[in-house]
């Protein structure tokens, strides 16, 4: 990727609520034109650092710069920010087209420029002729598209998206994932998008953040949270993951279900205690003596494309996505390539 | 349990208290007394007599006071519920309790508390006289009874608009900050077509009462045959003639429905959804 601006830079953001700290020192750098997803249980602290951004908050220290200028000095109707709200936030009093309209009236945008803007975001949205439906007679995906229309049409710099595909069916959710990464790429505008769904923070973004309890817990490009989780928490957060204990022997071995494995994990201390991540669509089912360690098969569920098998090695549980059944009660070796075993540092029992 | 039978005591306390006196009004304002003692006969000639001249007259005279109370309520008022929804929340529990707490005091009892501030030796003029200013005539005047009328229906305008306000939700605030609406934007284009609905109710509920008010306009006024309300007392209590007291009743009766009818064509929740509306 191309080397981007900074655009915008947030240092030891903390934010209390009386007495509870939500955000407990954010360290975070977002460039231009960047597709950065916020990822995080509920309550985490996604919607009060959009907060922030967008104006309606103050933080409690830190510091958080735009182009290089202090942002909390700025009110957020003056900034270069606009927001698609967790609950959408549409003008009951207005119809769709006044709503979508609301921003460039402020701006005494000519009428016939406004209109034509507003009949192209609702196709883009897909909800061409809805202009003079009323708010309260829409679904809540209709709702939710709207919103996003309202803020898009002022093209912002950066718009901040708090779960705004939260309330869309599955294959609509998609076809708008689809539509708001090319939006994003062909209009250049920044996008802080926030969600608790990690396959929609997989599929869409640059550049994850998974928070927990008001902290960063790990930032990067999807395929390296994924592939190589900082701790248990981003392991376990990111997909489903077997998470064991073992021990590195030396750069490039790890030991565990009492076995040394190769594998392309170096920098801890001699014998150090580790927690090895391997993904279940990483390990294979085998004959029992083509393993690298057995195990008996506990349960076998079909999931549309690939089956879950559990297989239980000792009294510890591994989770097995493979594109074949087994029987269960049967005996079976387990495989998994060198490159698939994840060292990440021990994160207590 | 049928929840619906819970309500029959109810309808028939309606039914006693309301419903029935009202039917005997509308009775008494349709009969006069027949040649023999005791018998009745059917007649308009309250309804020709309440609409000649003189008492459309005190009938739009009643309207023009009621009007301009509700007008300044309303001036008042809004800016009065704005400032109270914008108190940190335990104040404003506290700024309405003070504002409630005249409405336990008798009216009776507050109409006099302002003839003695208005009167010609009353309070206000000591006030004046010592700064050296000249002496005000207030009392008895329309003026007085508007003033009358602010005082005692104020909170009947604040209250619901101050709820409305309240139920404005923070997030369309928010909303419309962030779409680049100022402080000032913010109230003309959100907060305030939001807050119509208080302001309709407000209006009505302050309206009605100034139109028939007469403890009011008696007191206050000088007790002339100043507005409709009078007028009607004076018919039952003595001149003794309740069956055009009735008619007058009705008269103002379909004229306040009127205007409340009128006043909920603006209001903007009940044009689009039909909830609301009065069913006449
Ligand atoms: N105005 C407020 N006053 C007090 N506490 C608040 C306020 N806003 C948020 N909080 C608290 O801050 C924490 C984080 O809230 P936040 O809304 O940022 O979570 P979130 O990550 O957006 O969660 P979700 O996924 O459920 O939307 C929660 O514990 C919440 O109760
Ligand atoms: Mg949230």
């Amino acid at each position: 990727m191309l080397q981007k601006k900074p655009l915008i830079t947030i240092r030891n953001l903390t934010k209390e609520f009386d007495g509870e700290v939500v955000l407990k020192g954010i360290d975070l750098t977002i460039h231009q034109n960047e597709f950065v997803t916020l990822l995080g249980p509920s309550g985490c602290g996604k919607t009060t650092l959009l907060r922030i951004l967008g104006g309606f908050e103050q933080p409690s220290d830190g510091e958080v710069r735009f182009e290089g200028i202090d942002l909390t000095q700025i009110p957020a109707y003056k900034r270069e920010v606009n927001t698609v709200f967790q609950k959408y936030a549409l003008f009951p009093h207005l119809d769709v087209y006044e709503n979508i309209a609301f921003g460039l009236r402020l701006k005494k945008v000519p009428e016939a420029a406004i209109m034509e803007k507003v009949n192209r975001m609702l196709s883009l949205v897909k909800l061409d002729g809805f202009q003079k439906r009323s708010i309260t007679s829409l679904s809540g995906g209709q709702q939710q598209r709207i919103a996003i229309a309202r803020a898009l049409i002022n093209q912002p710099k950066v718009l901040l998206l708090d779960e705004p595909l939260g309330a869309l069916d599955l294959k609509l959710r998609q076809e708008m994932q689809y539509e708001l990464k090319e939006m994003q790429k062909e209009l250049g505008i920044t996008f802080i998008f926030v969600t608790h769904d990690q396959e929609e923070a997989l599929t869409m973004s640059d550049t994850i953040v998974v928070l927990n309890e008001g902290q960063i817990q790990q930032k990067g490009c999807p395929v390296d949270i994924y592939n190589e989780p900082n701790n248990r928490f981003v392991a376990n957060f990111i997909g489903e993951s077997n998470i064991v204990p073992g021990v590195m022997p030396m750069d490039l071995r790890v030991a565990f279900e009492g076995q040394t494995f190769h594998c392309v994990d170096r920098g801890f201390r001699q014998n150090e205690e580790v927690d090895v991540v391997i993904r279940p669509e990483d390990l294979q089912i085998v004959p029992e003596r083509e393993g690298a360690f057995t195990g008996v098969v506990d349960s076998v569920i079909f999931k549309g494309v690939h089956y879950e098998i559990l297989v239980m090695v000792g009294d510890r549980e591994y989770v097995v996505h493979a594109t074949k059944s087994a029987s269960i009660g049967s005996k079976v070796g387990l495989f998994v390539s060198p490159e698939d075993i994840h060292v990440m540092k021990w994160g207590g029992a | 349990m049928d929840t619906k039978k819970l309500s029959y005591p109810y309808l028939v306390w309606i039914t006693l208290t309301i419903l029935v006196p009202m039917l005997l009004i509308f009775l008494y304002s349709i009969i006069e007394p027949g040649p023999e003692p005791l018998t009745f006969q059917f007649s308009l000639a309250h309804y020709l007599r309440a609409l000649d001249g003189l008492h459309l007259q005190v009938l739009w005279g009643s309207f023009v006071i009621a009007l301009a109370s509700t007008a300044a309520c309303l001036l008042i008022g809004y800016p009065a519920a704005w400032f109270i929804s914008r108190l940190r929340a335990r104040s404003q529990s506290q700024v309405i309790l003070l504002l409630m707490m005249p409405m336990w005091i008798n009216m009776l009892l507050r109409s006099y508390a302002w003839m003695t501030i208005l009167s010609r030796n009353g309070i206000l003029n000591s006030v004046l006289a010592f700064f050296g200013l000249p002496e005000q005539n207030l009392l008895y005047t329309d003026f007085a009874v508007i003033l009358g009328m602010v005082y005692n229906f104020l909170p009947f305008m604040i209250l619901p608009i101050y709820t409305a306000i309240l139920k404005v939700d923070a997030n369309l605030v928010d909303a419309a900050r962030d779409l680049g609406a100022s402080p000032g934007e913010t109230f003309l284009k959100v907060i305030f077509p939001l807050s119509i609905p208080g302001i309709i109710t407000g209006i009505t509920m302050v309206f009605l009462p100034s139109m028939s008010s007469f403890v009011i306009p008696q007191l206050l006024g000088g007790g002339q045959f100043l507005m409709i309300g009078n007028l009607i007392e004076r018919q039952y209590l003595l001149t003794g003639n309740w069956h055009f007291g009735s008619a007058l009743a009705m008269l103002l009766m379909a004229f306040i429905l009127l205007s409340v009818w009128l006043m909920k064509r603006f209001d903007p929740k009940s044009m689009d959804s039909g909830e609301g509306v009065i069913p006449w």
